[in-house]
Order: structure tokens, then sequence, then C-alpha cells
């Protein structure tokens, strides 16, 4: 899915990275702990997370995350925003709630990690959308 | 004996500097992309480089990051001086976590960070001394 789709869906305020809108992500991942993130993410993913702090892009950095939309209309601050122009990291915005959120994208196509790639099917907890 | 290294590195970590945590990490994913390891891997050895950091960020005082890239293996090795970890099989355990609601508001703590580290090297040793300290050597072969 294009992240300017992402964008219309969700309604979001781009904050990084507008030139890179028409980037494909091929997989949605929701959660608030990082450590989830980094265990469950598969690559060329959206990160959809309500952790505004300069670890929600170097996790998203570290784990090939292409772009985050922060949801229940929190925004990011200075040092995440910085390091994410640095990375190349699109930045998005919305004020619906994590779970709206998800369930949007996923009507529209967006799978979660457990299901777009084989023999991940361990998946547990995380928002991420496997048990729908 | 272990083979002559092509590249090796050594970084600082320092105890809850939680705006700089993960620069180190950040670095080693530069470097092995610039060696031109196959990005499977590299993404393999960030992640596990990346969870072991923020361990010395979020649990111990200061702590020592070297890497050691060989053309057989990636070689990460985390020293950390700290509280070291009591039980070791609780550790290891996916969702245990004694991370206090500080950590956890930072997005850490969630209790995967060694479990994840182990799943992505292919070997991986730990050793810790409770009241001292812990090291970890995580090894990638890509």
């Amino acid at each position: 899915m294009k992240l300017e789709t992402v964008r219309q869906i969700l309604d979001c305020q781009v904050l990084t990275g507008k030139e890179k809108l028409e980037v494909e992500v091929g997989v949605g991942c929701g959660a608030d702990l990082m450590s989830d993130v980094l265990a469950y993410v598969k690559p060329n993913a959206l990160l959809l997370t309500g952790l505004t702090n300069v670890q929600s892009v170097r996790t998203a950095d570290i784990a090939g995350v292409r772009a985050i939309v922060y949801v229940r209309g929190k925004r990011p601050d200075k040092e995440a925003i910085e390091l994410a122009e640095k990375m190349g990291i699109v930045l998005l915005a919305t004020n619906l709630l994590m779970y709206e959120a998800c369930g949007k994208l996923y009507a529209h196509g967006l799978r979660g990690g457990s299901e777009t790639e084989e023999g991940s099917n361990h998946v547990r907890g995380a928002h991420l959308l496997s048990t729908l | 004996m272990s083979e002559e290294p092509i590249f090796s590195q050594r970084f600082d970590i320092c105890g809850r500097d939680f705006v700089n945590g993960g620069k180190a990490s950040t670095t080693v994913k530069a470097i092995l992309r610039e060696i031109g390891i196959d990005p499977a891997a590299i993404r393999r050895a960030a992640i596990a480089a990346y969870e072991a950091e923020m361990n010395v960020v979020l649990y111990a005082r200061k702590g020592t990051m070297e890497l050691r890239v060989t053309s057989k293996d990636v070689r990460i090795t985390v020293e950390d001086e700290g509280d070291g970890i009591a039980d070791m099989e609780l550790a290891m355990q996916e969702g245990y976590s004694t991370a206090p609601d500080e950590i956890r508001e930072m997005g850490f703590g969630a209790g995967m960070g060694l479990p994840n580290i182990k799943k992505n090297a292919d070997s991986f040793a730990i050793d810790s001394v409770v009241g001292k300290g812990t090291t970890l050597e995580i090894v990638i072969r890509p």
C-alpha cells in the first residue's frame, strides 16, 4: 500500500517525508512497546504506535520500518522528528485510536506480519491483527 | 583460534542516556552495510545489537559494545557494569520483565529483549554476575 493511500485512509498529517508518499509498505504492525516491534515486525513495514519519543524512530530504522503513523493524536518530540529526517523515515500522525487506525488499514488490504510470510504464525499480541 | 578481523570497533554505552541510546547499533548497521554483508544478516545483527545496547542504557551504569567482523561471521560483544541478572531462566522467558513503569513508559520492558537477541543470533552466550554486570556475545553468520 502506498503511503499516500495510508495518509488518505487515516486522514494523516505528514510530519516528515512529504516527497516519499509514493513509497509502498508491504505489511502493518501496531505496538507501543518497541521490543514487541523488534520481535514481530517484518521488513518494509508501516508501524502504528502511540510511543512518540526518539526510540520509536531508532527502532524503526533498526527494524527496516519505512514509515510510522502516530495514533491517538499524539505527536513525536523534536529529537524524533530530526532523527527521522536524517534516517529518511516518513512520519505521519492521525487522530484515530490505535484500534481504529489498524482496522481501517486492514480493511483496505494491508495485512499483518503473521499473514504475509510463511512460517511466522507464532505471533502473539501487540495488536498485530493476526487473530481477526 | 579466532580469525583475524577485517573490521573491529568498540563503542561506549552510557547508562540512562535515553536520547543517545541506540546510536552504537545504528552505526554498527551502517558499518555492516558498508562492508557489504547480506541484508537479512544485517537486520538480525542490528536488532540483536540494539536490544543489547538498550538493555545497558535502561538497566546498567555503563557498558561497551565491540563489533568484530571476519570473513566468516559478525561478532557483537556487549559488556556492562550493573546489577546483573539474578534469575537467568526467567530473564530468557518471553514476556518476563523486571522493568519499572518508567521504562515501560519509554516503550521498553516488554520482556522480549533477551529472547529476541537469541532468536536473531546464530549463536548467543550470556554471562552475568549479580552486583557486577552482564556480558553478552552475539554471533551472526551471514
